[in-house]
């Protein structure tokens, strides 16, 4: 249906003929996107099919020299990747770093939106506004400052300190998505649990939280990814032992093509996990997007 | 009440986002340690060191192509997409990688953009694109087994000695490895001349193990198919011919006399061996090119639902008027659509103000300096090595400077769509 409105399809009856001129006609329409489609798919099929090369294999030739040669592939680097005790933990701290930096700002942000949206208290408005404006902060200005301030009350180099700067950086976004959804919410829904004697988080929980639900499946994914997928702030806050993936794989890559049989797979297991919550996700992942994603 | 669910937030953000914009403020005024007043004194060294100049006229380029050419793309994405049935694979082939850290995306476009075009996919696909429509010979290195009889004539090789039709001509070639001769090449023959023909034979001039002998065709050498040879005459080349798959070659119908052969340029000629992407003056279109890999999606993406936004019935009104494809988006989609344009290219350059990974990762150590943007900078000077915090401060202030307009710009969207 969508595609003969668009063809612009006259009133009147179109016969076989002039659709069978219509897909002649857009022959290369579909080979441009083909195309295209294709110059998005190789380089990360590149990345896949040389994790799985030896690197003398990837040193001798392209990744597409399996295409004659099959038997080049091996799980060599992967079992090697494994067994390497610093890519492992690398691989748990991240973990330990996203999960809480993700479930952290989905609760903090969701109360501060409640109250954005449904109490009244004194500036409200500016403080909303003020939430807007911190959208765009770059985290580069709060490096130096962030670095003094934990090395003064002693977490600096910690997951904790590195959790909590994801967190604090995810709010404004937090608020702003949330508070916008929270407030589409119909105003009756909380008046009723209000006269029904429910208190102000009794109706957060009950209430706010479950219809809340599809923004912060958008919120949750957009944290999980930025923080999955973070160097910067990893490279600053993250001390030896609290290396993420990211980190762990940047030092691999000063010595590129010696170190090719660690980075390959050790980048690929850190964009498989985020592809799969892509992939899982993908229509609250747009939602978000098109709410505003502007960090 | 209101303060009890705002104070998680209030606290993280004052401590961790608003009160380090007035440190680094404050901070930007004191020296690499922080213990002496020196005013202006980081911005004049930022302004003035070439490292940061470099780094800022970078970002310049950065936000003025990349996020234009972003949005461009996801425009003509959006719409061309919207034209087939398999819309929603192609969508989620261009905006996966969205998903994918900016250090993968690194690590992928490395090995994209390796030099050597047998390793490199962009050359690789380059120079077999070129191999189509150039000549290069395939015997690059070559040099004659008899350098009395062919002389180098530029990179070609010229006969000394002349010959007539009737002639055959062995012209060897040395210092080819054995996997440089053609799979389709066969063991080298002389020809037989006719009277009116001018043959001859180029071939491999080197037995295997020893025992050839110089300027003779021996038993076990092979013949190198595809060379050209051209017939000079007094007045320049009169006749070409290409060798077969055995070396030889044959010209007929030549008017008696004295010709010199020559064996021309192409055949020397090295194959192109692609494009330098990460050498210092390609290496900021190549991050950018990694860049767009990654947003041209989020652009599609936006762009595609502002499309959708807009009512059918007003294009289909403009069709009925008998407006052509090119004119409804022209004079009703693109009007309808700036807005959602502006939101996006907006976004994008707030994103490219910040680029940090990519160009941590992509270039080389011995072009970082070249590929350098401020937000790596900033990094470097004050904790990659650098420990000069002052500086580093004075970078990150010029960074929130920088986001400044897209702040307005966001909070006045903001309060016009309340």
């Amino acid at each position: 249906m969508t595609g003969q409105t668009l063809a612009g399809k006259a009133p009147g009856a179109p016969g076989t003929g002039t659709r069978l001129a219509r897909l002649v006609a857009r022959g290369p329409l579909h080979v441009v996107l083909v195309l295209v489609a294709l110059f998005w798919l190789l380089p990360s099929v590149g990345l896949l099919v040389s994790s799985f090369r030896s690197a003398p294999d990837n040193a001798a030739g392209g990744w597409w020299q399996v295409l004659s040669a099959p038997a080049q592939l091996t799980v060599d680097s992967y079992q090697a990747l494994l067994e390497d005790p610093g890519m492992v933990d690398a691989f748990w701290n991240t973990v330990l770093i996203t999960v809480p930096a993700t479930v952290g700002v989905v609760i903090i942000g969701a109360l501060a939106a409640y109250a954005f949206a449904w109490v009244d208290f004194p500036g409200r408005d500016w403080a909303f506004v003020g939430v807007v404006g911190l959208l765009v902060v770059p985290v580069q200005v709060a490096l130096i400052p962030v670095a003094d301030l934990y090395g003064r009350i002693g977490i600096f180099g910690q997951i904790s300190g590195v959790v909590a700067f994801h967190i604090a950086f995810g709010l404004p976004f937090a608020i702003f998505l949330l508070r916008n959804f929270f407030a589409g919410i119909p105003r009756e829904l909380l008046e009723a649990a209000r006269i029904d004697g429910a208190g102000e988080i009794r109706i957060f929980f009950r209430v706010v939280l479950p219809i809340g639900l599809p923004a912060i499946a958008s919120l949750s994914i957009f944290q999980f990814l930025w923080v999955w997928n973070d160097l910067l702030v990893a490279l600053v806050f993250a001390g030896a032992d609290a290396t993420p993936l990211t980190v762990a794989i940047r030092e691999q890559t000063r010595q590129f093509g010696a170190n090719i049989d660690v980075i390959a797979p050790g980048a690929f297991l850190s964009l498989v996990v985020p592809l799969l919550v892509f992939f899982a996700f993908q229509r609250y992942f747009v939602q978000g997007l098109l709410a505003g994603a502007e960090k | 009440m209101a303060l009890a669910f705002l104070a998680p937030a209030l606290v993280l953000l004052g401590a961790l986002v608003v009160y380090p914009i007035f440190f680094s403020a404050v901070r930007s005024l004191f020296d690499r340690g922080g213990d002496s007043f020196v005013g202006l004194a980081n911005y004049g060294d930022m302004l003035s060191s070439p490292r940061t100049r470099t780094a800022i006229r970078n970002n310049v380029i950065w936000v003025v192509v990349a996020p234009t050419i972003a949005t461009g793309l996801g425009l003509v994405y959006a719409v061309l997409a919207e034209r087939v049935r398999w819309q929603t694979a192609f969508k989620v082939a261009v905006f996966m990688p969205m998903a994918i850290s900016g250090l993968a995306t690194g690590v992928i476009f490395r090995l994209v953009y390796e030099d050597d075009p047998d390793r490199g996919l962009a050359n690789a696909v380059l120079t077999t694109v070129a191999d189509v429509f150039s000549s290069a010979g395939g015997y690059a290195g070559a040099r004659p087994s008899q350098p009395d009889l062919l002389g180098a004539e530029g990179e070609a090789y010229v006969s000394t000695a002349t010959f007539a039709p009737g002639d055959t001509a062995r012209l060897g070639l040395l210092a080819l490895r054995p996997s440089e001769v053609p799979d389709d090449a066969e063991l080298a023959t002389v020809p037989a001349a006719g009277d009116d023909t001018l043959a001859g034979v180029v071939w491999l001039d080197f037995t295997r193990g020893g025992g050839g002998e110089a300027g003779a065709v021996d038993a076990s050498e092979q013949g190198l198919p595809g060379v050209v040879v051209e017939i000079l005459g007094a007045t320049g080349v009169v006749a070409t011919a290409t060798t077969a798959d055995d070396g030889t070659f044959a010209v007929d119908g030549l008017d008696p006399g004295a010709y010199r052969l020559r064996l021309a340029e192409s055949n020397f000629r090295p194959p192109w061996d692609g494009v330098r992407w990460l050498s210092p003056t390609l290496v900021t279109p190549a991050v950018i090119a990694a860049w767009l890999w990654i947003w041209v999606g989020f652009a599609m993406i936006v762009i595609g639902a502002g499309l959708s936004a807009i009512p059918r019935d007003v294009l289909e009104a403009a069709r009925v008027d008998g407006a052509g494809e090119w004119q409804v988006f022209r004079q009703v989609t693109a009007p309808l659509l700036l807005p959602v344009l502006l939101v996006v290219l907006v976004t994008l350059v707030i994103n490219v103000l910040k680029i940090f990974d990519l160009v941590l990762v992509i270039p080389p150590g011995s072009v970082q300096d070249d590929a350098n943007v401020i937000a790596l900078e900033m990094w470097r000077v004050s904790f990659g090595g650098g420990r000069n915090q002052g500086l580093g401060s004075a970078l990150s202030v010029l960074l929130f400077l920088l986001v400044l307009p897209a702040m307005a710009f966001n909070i006045k969207r903001f309060r016009s769509e309340r």
